[in-house]
């Protein structure tokens, strides 16, 4: 180290001076990093490609650090779908990439590539797919980008960014009853605006912490981009070593924020004040307590995604369903996220609870998050959806209505036929 | 260079999921995306689009998916530039990696309207309002990015090293 006291940094700038060989960077500094993991899907991979093809080399940088899932209009939802993923499985097959996850090995991307142990603490990942900044949750840099990014990261193995600025997030407390992950990324979301972190890093930190899972914390670091945000993430804990010791034979790197680390605003956030939140349609931000919802009656309820579709969402839906019927006029569609989230909760008996209760479930997909398939809206049509969009025609038809909540308030929902707590069943 | 066009103009966050909603992502075809272009918001875009136009939009353009369908579907349609207040930054990526033109200008952002007649200096950076007639400046691009936009692109840089 040198005499001369560097600035301090966040933890993002860490990471990144680390890929980029460099002792340390400035906000607004361009720097080309080393690519742990490029990730892409069956909508944004034909595109990265075709790109890639352009470029002109036989192989891809390293065959075990790229990850195609294709999960979007999985399983093929009609014959251009079929021939999309066709197109990107063949590249696969003939770069011999090993992460290429198949129906039946397939996931919805951002609760597979955890689960799979691909990603670790202290990496640098790029992912064709805005949600990519799940993996934040790990301590870890990750972003979302286009295919071409994609295609250049799989050639070179390397992705030049700009050095964020951070917003700090310092959570304190326990968080109340029903009120989880989703709550609180709602709950921030609605008091920074859609565009209140733009182009910065998220951080979180604090002793709250210690009571937030891994499942909450994925789905907090997954909407990050929702706040417009570069990334989210949080400090590692032994929550997170343990997660990663279970899923991982990665080595991994702990990277913390310094002391005087510069921010461009520090925000602290009371757990115990979060109470259950819903945000209205058409953006993330039009953030209401359940208790200001109103009488909003619903068509259709989405428990799943990348967002809320893990064992701790799964079980907290069979809580509140358990011995409830779905109301009649509400179809309730349950999408565990994997594989093995889904032998997981048939082996839990949460499938007698949804079936008894009279909900659908499916095979992994992202299906109606992005209004592709599997639950699609009418005209008219109102869904509460445990998923992270709610922009016009996001789920189907454009006067159709996405309302975001946490799987405890989706549960709860469908049985009412109208948003509720499950304190009012 | 530079380019002349009549501006079409749009609000603030407007989001990927309009710009091409993913019902139509079955295909990475640019003529058959631009057909569908912007139809959830705004149903007579591509019926009044002509080739030159400039779409001019408030703050955080392109939020939400980074599906890159979303620039090429605004290029093929025959857009030219967008200028908006601010750009969701993989949206910004997306569209200097595939060539389409876009400027951050607050200023411009705010006071052209819809139908005003624009002429944009890409070397300088000024946007010429011919309609109101006053100028305003853009945000220049850093020199990485330039030499990403003289390569054509993110892919013909890579080429180049």
């Amino acid at each position: 180290m040198s005499d001369i006291r560097r600035k301090g940094l966040t933890m993002t700038q860490k990471i990144l001076a680390s890929h980029a060989g460099l002792d340390s960077v400035e906000v607004g500094q361009l720097i080309m990093s080393r690519l742990d993991m490029v990730l892409g899907n069956d909508i944004t991979t034909p595109v990265a490609v075709k790109e890639f093809r352009k470029i002109g080399i036989d192989n891809v940088f390293d065959k075990n650090k790229i990850a195609i899932v294709p999960d979007h209009f999985t399983p093929n939802k009609d014959i251009k779908s079929a021939e999309q993923v066709k197109y990107i499985r063949e590249f696969a097959k003939e770069k011999g990439i090993v992460n290429f996850f198949e129906v039946g090995q397939m996931g919805v991307e951002h609760a597979l590539l955890p689960e799979k142990g691909l990603v670790v603490p202290g990496d640098v990942i790029i992912g064709a797919d805005s949600h990519t900044c799940t993996y934040g949750a790990l301590g870890a840099f990750s972003t979302g980008v286009g295919s071409t990014d994609m295609a250049a990261g799989m050639a070179t193995g390397e992705a030049w960014f700009k050095v964020p600025e951070a917003i700090q997030f310092e959570l304190k407390g326990k968080p109340g009853k029903w009120v989880s992950g989703k709550d609180i990324i709602l709950h921030i979301i609605g008091m920074i605006g859609v565009d209140g972190a733009l182009y910065k890093s998220m951080e979180f930190v604090g002793d709250g912490l210690s009571s937030l899972s891994m499942d909450d914390r994925f789905s907090m670091a997954n909407m990050a981009v929702e706040a417009g945000a570069k990334n989210g993430i949080f400090a590692v804990d032994d929550k997170t070593i343990a997660y990663v010791k279970e899923h991982s034979n990665r080595p991994y790197k702990v990277f913390a924020a310094d002391e005087d680390a510069v921010y461009s605003e520090k925000y602290t956030i009371e757990l115990s004040d979060i109470k259950p939140t819903v945000a209205f349609p058409p953006l993330p931000d039009q953030a209401r307590t359940i208790d200001k919802v109103g009488d909003v009656k619903i068509d259709q309820v989405v428990i799943g995604s990348c967002t809320n579709g893990r064992i701790e969402d799964m079980r907290i839906a069979a809580a509140v369903l358990k011995g409830h019927k779905v109301h009649p006029d509400v179809r309730c569609i349950i999408i565990p996220a994997t594989q093995k989230i889904w032998k997981q909760s048939m082996e839990e008996g949460l499938f007698n609870i949804f079936v008894d209760a009279g909900a659908a479930v499916s095979t992994p997909t992202c299906g109606p998050c992005l209004g592709g398939h599997m639950g699609i809206l009418a005209k008219g049509e109102r869904a509460v959806a445990t998923t992270n969009r709610n922009f016009i025609g996001r789920m189907g038809h454009p006067e159709s209505e996405v309302y975001l909540a946490s799987p405890a308030i989706a549960a709860a929902s469908a049985v009412a036929g109208r948003i509720a707590s499950p304190d009012e069943l | 260079m530079k380019i002349q066009g009549k501006v079409i103009k749009y609000g603030n966050n407007v989001d990927t999921d309009v710009i091409i909603p993913a019902r139509y992502l079955n295909t990475a075809d640019p003529a058959e995306l631009a057909s569908h272009c912007m139809e959830d918001l705004d149903k007579t875009f591509v019926e009044r689009v002509e080739k030159g136009d400039i779409m001019v939009a408030g703050s955080n353009f392109g939020c939400g998916s980074s599906r890159e369908h979303a620039p090429i579907a605004i290029k093929a349609s025959g857009i030219s530039c967008v200028i908006a207040e601010t750009f969701a930054r993989i949206f910004y990526r997306n569209s200097i990696n595939i060539g389409l033109a876009i400027i951050e200008s607050p200023e411009a952002a705010a006071d052209i309207s819809e139908g005003d007649m624009l002429e944009i200096d890409f070397d300088s950076g000024l946007i010429h309002n011919q309609t109101k007639k006053v100028f305003y400046k853009g945000a220049p691009f850093p020199e990485f990015m330039q030499k990403i936009i003289a390569a054509d692109g993110l892919i013909g840089y890579i080429k180049q090293k």
